[in-house]
Protein backbone atom coordinates (compact mmCIF):
# COMPACT_ATOMS: atom_id res chain seq x y z
CA UNK A 1 0.00 0.00 0.00
CA UNK A 2 2.31 2.72 -1.23
CA UNK A 3 1.32 5.88 -3.01
CA UNK A 4 -0.01 8.04 -0.20
CA UNK A 5 2.43 10.76 0.76
CA UNK A 6 2.09 9.81 4.43
CA UNK A 7 3.61 6.39 3.70
CA UNK A 8 6.66 7.73 1.92
CA UNK A 9 9.80 7.40 4.08
CA UNK A 10 11.54 10.15 2.10
CA UNK A 11 8.77 12.73 2.42
CA UNK A 12 8.85 13.50 6.12
CA UNK A 13 10.43 16.04 8.43
CA UNK A 14 13.91 14.63 7.79
CA UNK A 15 13.67 15.32 4.04
CA UNK A 16 12.44 18.85 4.75
CA UNK A 17 15.28 19.42 7.21
CA UNK A 18 17.81 18.15 4.63
CA UNK A 19 16.45 20.49 1.94
CA UNK A 20 16.39 23.54 4.23
CA UNK A 21 19.85 22.79 5.65
CA UNK A 22 21.29 22.29 2.18
CA UNK A 23 19.85 25.59 0.97
CA UNK A 24 21.17 27.39 4.06
CA UNK A 25 24.68 26.05 3.44
CA UNK A 26 24.32 27.07 -0.23
CA UNK A 27 23.40 30.64 0.71
CA UNK A 28 26.22 30.82 3.28
CA UNK A 29 28.71 29.49 0.72
CA UNK A 30 27.41 31.91 -1.92
CA UNK A 31 27.96 34.85 0.44
CA UNK A 32 31.48 33.56 1.14
CA UNK A 33 32.19 33.19 -2.60
CA UNK A 34 30.93 36.70 -3.32
CA UNK A 35 33.12 38.05 -0.49
CA UNK A 36 36.18 36.22 -1.88
CA UNK A 37 36.28 33.91 1.16
CA UNK A 38 37.51 30.32 1.04
CA UNK A 39 35.25 27.60 2.49
CA UNK A 40 35.07 28.21 6.26
CA UNK A 41 34.30 26.00 9.23
CA UNK A 42 30.57 26.70 8.93
CA UNK A 43 30.51 25.26 5.42
CA UNK A 44 32.38 22.10 6.37
CA UNK A 45 30.28 21.56 9.51
CA UNK A 46 27.16 22.24 7.41
CA UNK A 47 28.25 19.63 4.86
CA UNK A 48 28.91 17.12 7.65
CA UNK A 49 25.51 17.69 9.29
CA UNK A 50 23.84 17.49 5.87
CA UNK A 51 25.57 14.17 5.23
CA UNK A 52 24.34 12.82 8.58
CA UNK A 53 20.78 13.92 7.73
CA UNK A 54 20.98 12.28 4.29
CA UNK A 55 22.37 9.05 5.76
CA UNK A 56 19.51 9.04 8.30
CA UNK A 57 17.11 9.53 5.37
CA UNK A 58 18.73 6.57 3.63
CA UNK A 59 18.34 4.39 6.73
CA UNK A 60 14.68 5.42 6.95
CA UNK A 61 14.12 4.44 3.31
CA UNK A 62 15.93 1.10 3.76
CA UNK A 63 13.89 0.34 6.90
CA UNK A 64 10.67 1.07 4.98
CA UNK A 65 11.82 -1.21 2.14
CA UNK A 66 12.73 -3.87 4.72
CA UNK A 67 9.20 -3.50 6.07
CA UNK A 68 7.72 -4.38 2.69
CA UNK A 69 7.21 -0.94 1.11
CA UNK A 70 8.47 -0.45 -2.42
CA UNK A 71 9.45 2.69 -4.32
CA UNK A 72 7.45 3.42 -7.49
CA UNK A 73 10.59 3.32 -9.64
CA UNK A 74 13.16 1.22 -7.75
CA UNK A 75 16.03 1.71 -10.22
CA UNK A 76 15.76 5.47 -10.32
CA UNK A 77 15.11 5.64 -6.57
CA UNK A 78 18.32 3.83 -5.66
CA UNK A 79 20.23 5.80 -8.29
CA UNK A 80 19.14 9.06 -6.70
CA UNK A 81 19.75 7.73 -3.18
CA UNK A 82 23.36 6.73 -3.94
CA UNK A 83 23.98 10.02 -5.76
CA UNK A 84 22.52 11.97 -2.86
CA UNK A 85 24.75 10.55 -0.12
CA UNK A 86 27.81 11.09 -2.36
CA UNK A 87 27.14 14.82 -2.87
CA UNK A 88 28.35 16.28 0.47
CA UNK A 89 31.61 14.24 0.41
CA UNK A 90 32.19 15.36 -3.18
CA UNK A 91 31.73 19.00 -2.17
CA UNK A 92 33.97 18.44 0.89
CA UNK A 93 36.86 16.95 -1.10
CA UNK A 94 36.72 19.55 -3.88
CA UNK A 95 36.40 22.41 -1.36
CA UNK A 96 39.49 21.10 0.50
CA UNK A 97 41.41 21.02 -2.81
CA UNK A 98 40.36 24.59 -3.60
CA UNK A 99 40.93 26.90 -0.59
CA UNK A 100 39.80 29.99 -2.52
CA UNK A 101 36.46 31.68 -3.18
CA UNK A 102 35.89 29.04 -5.85
CA UNK A 103 35.87 26.36 -3.16
CA UNK A 104 32.92 28.19 -1.62
CA UNK A 105 31.32 28.35 -5.07
CA UNK A 106 31.68 24.56 -5.38
CA UNK A 107 29.99 24.06 -1.98
CA UNK A 108 27.22 26.42 -3.10
CA UNK A 109 26.68 24.56 -6.40
CA UNK A 110 26.57 21.11 -4.80
CA UNK A 111 24.23 22.33 -2.04
CA UNK A 112 21.87 23.67 -4.69
CA UNK A 113 21.84 20.30 -6.45
CA UNK A 114 21.16 18.24 -3.31
CA UNK A 115 17.59 19.57 -2.70
CA UNK A 116 16.72 18.81 -6.34
CA UNK A 117 17.89 15.24 -5.85
CA UNK A 118 15.83 14.94 -2.62
CA UNK A 119 12.73 16.07 -4.53
CA UNK A 120 13.46 13.61 -7.35
CA UNK A 121 13.90 10.93 -4.69
CA UNK A 122 10.43 11.71 -3.38
CA UNK A 123 8.97 11.63 -6.91
CA UNK A 124 10.49 8.24 -7.70
CA UNK A 125 9.08 6.79 -4.47
CA UNK A 126 5.57 7.80 -5.43
CA UNK A 127 4.08 5.69 -8.20
CA UNK A 128 4.06 7.97 -11.19
CA UNK A 129 0.67 8.72 -12.68
CA UNK A 130 -0.99 7.39 -9.55
CA UNK B 1 65.73 34.89 -9.67
CA UNK B 2 62.78 35.74 -11.79
CA UNK B 3 59.49 35.58 -9.96
CA UNK B 4 56.83 33.84 -11.96
CA UNK B 5 53.62 35.70 -12.28
CA UNK B 6 50.71 33.83 -10.70
CA UNK B 7 48.23 35.74 -12.91
CA UNK B 8 48.01 32.98 -15.50
CA UNK B 9 45.77 30.41 -13.90
CA UNK B 10 45.99 26.72 -14.50
CA UNK B 11 43.00 25.18 -16.22
CA UNK B 12 42.18 22.95 -13.25
CA UNK B 13 42.20 25.45 -10.39
CA UNK B 14 39.97 28.32 -9.29
CA UNK B 15 36.90 28.68 -11.52
CA UNK B 16 38.17 25.63 -13.40
CA UNK B 17 37.67 23.49 -10.30
CA UNK B 18 34.05 24.69 -10.06
CA UNK B 19 33.63 23.79 -13.72
CA UNK B 20 35.05 20.32 -13.03
CA UNK B 21 32.60 19.93 -10.11
CA UNK B 22 29.61 20.77 -12.32
CA UNK B 23 30.90 18.47 -15.07
CA UNK B 24 31.20 15.70 -12.47
CA UNK B 25 27.61 16.28 -11.35
CA UNK B 26 26.40 16.05 -14.94
CA UNK B 27 28.55 13.01 -15.57
CA UNK B 28 26.84 11.31 -12.60
CA UNK B 29 23.36 12.47 -13.66
CA UNK B 30 23.74 11.48 -17.31
CA UNK B 31 25.48 8.17 -16.55
CA UNK B 32 22.85 6.98 -14.09
CA UNK B 33 20.01 8.12 -16.34
CA UNK B 34 21.50 6.43 -19.42
CA UNK B 35 22.41 3.28 -17.50
CA UNK B 36 18.92 2.95 -16.11
CA UNK B 37 17.21 3.67 -19.42
CA UNK B 38 19.36 1.20 -21.34
CA UNK B 39 19.08 -1.47 -18.67
CA UNK B 40 15.30 -1.30 -18.17
CA UNK B 41 13.62 -0.12 -21.37
CA UNK B 42 16.11 0.11 -24.22
CA UNK B 43 13.54 -0.97 -26.85
CA UNK B 44 11.27 2.01 -26.20
CA UNK B 45 13.60 4.69 -27.51
CA UNK B 46 17.04 3.34 -28.47
CA UNK B 47 18.15 6.57 -30.19
CA UNK B 48 17.35 8.73 -27.18
CA UNK B 49 19.00 6.31 -24.76
CA UNK B 50 22.15 5.87 -26.82
CA UNK B 51 22.33 9.65 -27.01
CA UNK B 52 22.06 9.83 -23.21
CA UNK B 53 24.95 7.38 -23.00
CA UNK B 54 27.01 9.45 -25.45
CA UNK B 55 26.29 12.61 -23.46
CA UNK B 56 27.33 10.82 -20.27
CA UNK B 57 30.59 9.70 -21.87
CA UNK B 58 31.33 13.23 -23.09
CA UNK B 59 30.74 14.68 -19.62
CA UNK B 60 33.06 12.13 -18.04
CA UNK B 61 35.85 12.65 -20.59
CA UNK B 62 35.46 16.44 -20.39
CA UNK B 63 35.74 16.34 -16.58
CA UNK B 64 38.87 14.19 -16.81
CA UNK B 65 40.34 16.43 -19.51
CA UNK B 66 39.74 19.57 -17.45
CA UNK B 67 41.14 17.92 -14.33
CA UNK B 68 44.32 16.66 -16.06
CA UNK B 69 44.75 20.10 -17.65
CA UNK B 70 47.99 19.30 -19.48
CA UNK B 71 48.36 19.86 -23.20
CA UNK B 72 46.49 16.67 -24.00
CA UNK B 73 43.90 17.23 -21.30
CA UNK B 74 43.08 20.67 -22.66
CA UNK B 75 42.74 19.35 -26.21
CA UNK B 76 40.49 16.55 -24.97
CA UNK B 77 38.40 19.05 -23.01
CA UNK B 78 38.25 21.36 -26.05
CA UNK B 79 37.00 18.53 -28.25
CA UNK B 80 34.44 17.45 -25.63
CA UNK B 81 33.09 20.95 -25.00
CA UNK B 82 32.77 21.59 -28.74
CA UNK B 83 31.05 18.25 -29.32
CA UNK B 84 28.82 18.93 -26.35
CA UNK B 85 27.79 22.36 -27.66
CA UNK B 86 27.04 20.93 -31.12
CA UNK B 87 25.16 18.06 -29.49
CA UNK B 88 22.99 20.13 -27.20
CA UNK B 89 22.08 22.61 -29.95
CA UNK B 90 21.42 19.89 -32.56
CA UNK B 91 19.36 17.75 -30.21
CA UNK B 92 17.58 20.85 -28.89
CA UNK B 93 16.55 21.91 -32.39
CA UNK B 94 15.65 18.38 -33.47
CA UNK B 95 13.64 17.67 -30.32
CA UNK B 96 11.60 20.83 -30.92
CA UNK B 97 11.18 20.19 -34.64
CA UNK B 98 10.21 16.53 -34.39
CA UNK B 99 9.10 15.27 -30.99
CA UNK B 100 8.71 11.73 -32.38
CA UNK B 101 12.46 11.50 -32.81
CA UNK B 102 13.07 11.59 -29.05
CA UNK B 103 10.02 10.03 -27.39
CA UNK B 104 11.74 10.04 -24.03
CA UNK B 105 13.76 12.77 -22.37
CA UNK B 106 17.51 12.96 -22.79
CA UNK B 107 19.87 15.31 -21.02
CA UNK B 108 19.97 17.43 -24.17
CA UNK B 109 16.27 17.49 -25.14
CA UNK B 110 14.79 20.98 -25.49
CA UNK B 111 18.28 22.43 -25.00
CA UNK B 112 18.51 20.75 -21.59
CA UNK B 113 15.41 22.46 -20.15
CA UNK B 114 14.93 19.52 -17.76
CA UNK B 115 18.27 20.45 -16.20
CA UNK B 116 17.73 24.21 -15.99
CA UNK B 117 19.43 24.76 -19.39
CA UNK B 118 22.77 24.12 -17.69
CA UNK B 119 23.72 21.61 -20.44
CA UNK B 120 23.50 24.53 -22.90
CA UNK B 121 25.53 26.95 -20.74
CA UNK B 122 28.15 24.47 -19.55
CA UNK B 123 30.02 23.89 -22.86
CA UNK B 124 30.09 27.65 -23.49
CA UNK B 125 31.63 28.22 -20.05
CA UNK B 126 34.02 25.34 -20.69
CA UNK B 127 35.20 26.78 -24.01
CA UNK B 128 35.48 30.25 -22.47
CA UNK B 129 37.57 28.90 -19.60
CA UNK B 130 39.85 26.96 -21.95
CA UNK B 131 40.34 30.16 -23.94
CA UNK B 132 41.04 32.18 -20.80
CA UNK B 133 43.70 29.73 -19.60
CA UNK B 134 45.42 29.26 -22.97
CA UNK B 135 49.20 29.20 -22.97
CA UNK B 136 50.05 32.32 -24.97
CA UNK B 137 49.73 35.51 -22.88
CA UNK B 138 46.68 37.66 -23.47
Amino acid sequence: MTGAAANSPVDGILATVSIVLSLLVAVWALVAAVRHRPPDRVQFVGLAVLEVALLALTVLALVAIGGGDRPGEPGAFFGYLVTLVCLPPLAWVLARMEPTRWGSAIVCAVCLVAPVVVVRLQQTWEVLGG
Amino acid sequence: MVETRPARRATNTGPGRLLIAVYLLFAIAATSRAGLQIATRFDEAPVAYLLSALAALIYIVAAVGLARAGHTGRRVALACCSLELVGVVAVGVLSLADRELFPDETVWSQFGSGYGYIPLVLPVLGLFWLWRTRRDPA
